[in-house]
């Protein structure tokens, strides 16, 4: 165990000093390209889907007290305090990391890498380091693009489809919501995020045994490991973030 | 400048508790196409892997080009490879280049020369290896054979004072197996290279290989010319050169007799 926060420790360590920089660029477009650009249908159609569900169930209980029009208040709290990060950060682990990981583990075991390195390449720098950075750089873009078309879903029901004023939909949502406190904190917590989700796929890569099983493994890990990291983490920084429970 | 490119003196490296070299000691001269064979498992690839730095011994020194590289940090060693290229026995092509980006790959990587002479270096390489019509094919639809000579050409294209080959002619069809032996002994002596070859394949190896070492339980069991190894006093190095299916190195996995097994006794 500690040996491999060990290990991981330097792989971060080495990929972050390795910044990619004028000769990299293309390297990190490219990346933010697999990790991000083709990650925007997935995120876009559960954003879509999570938004419509939260108007659905917000408007069935506020009805009740005759507080419709505070619907868009509380889509917006919960996706860009909560279930934005959250759920990006869970998606993006599932379709961008495992795929790193897979990516990265197969050039493992077809000897892609140490031929790099034989080659007077450093594998961490060409190959590690744009797809931490790219992580890092497209989950909290991600996440915000989640939460504009969770609460544009959401609008459409509550609004369109279920009859609440529409002036009173944005209205009391931009009222209610803080920049830094909503925000703010709801895109550092996807920071955190990034930088753990993207450290696990390059890591769990990086060090994954060179066989087709090792591979299989290394890819459930990153999945199974970044899930537990989101959910405990979440805890942990709103805690932290909004810790004024008394 | 000596006249030995490796110089390996008390190598000792093991993997948990299993010793794989004992006090090594070995030299691969300069200019020369030098063999490394063995039984299998009696670590080949990883003395390679040691001599390239990917592994650290537990003792000794390697000294390349009269560098200790058992010393040397990330960065240097790093430099330092770019006088060595290696063929793996999985080619190790980069699958999302064709084969022309495969060998200018080190070349964009480590030098700043402008694409056209970038182009013009790469063609030359590619045309050594016979494969300059091949540079816009994918590494999957290249065949075995052709996959090792893009290896060899991306492998030479820094030109390197030394080349590893990590048997290149395993799996390979006698044409395509001829054309690399024809290729090493050839690259090898145009651009003055010098050659270390880790193979099974005697025939192949004694055709083109100056010296010869055979390693056996980490240690060096003989050396010398080929023709000399053939009568090496030692049985161990005769039955490998001679490919006899018995001898010290035994047909039989140590087991209790097969009396015992299948009267079961054990």
């Amino acid at each position: 165990m500690v040996e491999t926060l060990g290990r991981s420790g330097i792989v971060l360590f080495w990929s972050v000093w390795g910044v990619p920089g004028r000769k990299g660029l293309p390297l990190l477009i490219h990346q933010i390209y697999q990790v991000g650009v083709l990650s925007l249908a997935i995120i876009v159609l559960s954003a879509l889907s999570i938004g419509a569900v939260l108007a659905l169930q917000f408007y069935t209980q506020l009805h009740r007290f005759g507080a419709e029009e505070t619907v868009g208040l509380g889509l917006s709290l919960v996706l860009l305090r909560e279930l934005g990060p959250v759920v990006t950060a869970l998606l993006f682990a599932g379709r961008a990391g495992s795929a790193v990981t897979a990516e990265i583990g197969l050039m493992k075991a077809t000897d892609q890498l140490s031929s790099m390195a034989m080659m007077g390449v450093d594998p961490l720098r060409r190959i590690v380091a744009p797809r931490l950075w790219a992580g890092f750089i497209s989950l909290p873009l991600l996440a915000l693009i989640f939460s504009m078309v969770a609460i544009w879903g959401g609008g459409i029901v509550a609004v369109d489809w279920l009859g609440v004023d529409r002036v009173s939909f944005w209205a009391v949502m931009q009222e209610g919501t803080d920049i830094w406190e909503d925000v703010g904190k709801g895109m550092l917590k996807c920071v955190v995020f990034a930088l753990v989700v993207s450290w696990i796929a390059v890591f769990q890569g990086y060090d994954a045994m060179p066989t087709a099983e090792g591979i299989s493994k290394a890819t459930t890990r990153t999945v199974v490991l970044s899930s537990i990291m989101i959910l405990a983490l979440d805890f942990v920084l709103t805690l932290v973030l909004y810790g004024d429970f008394n | 400048m000596t006249d030995n490119l490796i110089e390996i003196e008390g190598l000792r490296f093991s993997r948990g508790d299993r010793v794989i070299f004992e006090d090594l000691d070995m030299a691969v001269p300069r200019g020369q196409v030098t063999g490394l064979m063995g039984p299998s498992g009696t670590g080949k690839t990883t003395l390679l892997r040691l001599i390239g730095g990917e592994l650290r011994p537990d003792a000794g020194t390697i000294r390349f080009d009269g560098q200790d590289i058992t010393r040397l940090g990330r960065r240097e060693l790093l430099a330092m490879r770019r006088h060595m290229g290696m063929l793996f026995q999985s080619s190790a092509l980069f699958t999302d280049l064709s084969v022309f980006e495969n060998v200018a790959f080190p070349l964009e990587v480590h030098t700043d020369l402008p694409p056209e002479m970038i182009r013009d270096l790469v063609l030359m390489k590619l045309n050594a290896v016979g494969l300059r019509g091949a540079r816009d094919l994918m590494p999957s639809e290249l065949s075995g054979g052709m996959s090792r000579r893009v290896a060899l050409a991306r492998a030479i294209v820094l030109d390197p004072l030394l080349v590893m080959y990590d048997e290149p002619f395993t799996g390979q069809d006698p044409i395509a197996m001829g054309m690399l032996v024809s290729l090493i002994q050839g690259l090898n002596q145009t651009l003055g290279l010098t050659s270390l070859v880790v193979s099974h394949d005697i025939h192949e190896t004694v055709s083109i290989a100056d010296q010869i070492f055979i390693i056996s339980d980490g240690r060096l069991i003989g050396e010398g010319p080929p023709e000399s190894l053939k009568n090496h006093p030692s049985t161990m190095v005769r039955q490998f050169m001679n490919g006899s299916p018995d001898g010290p190195v035994p047909f039989h996995y140590p087991a209790s007799s097969l009396e015992t097994d299948l009267l079961g006794q054990g």
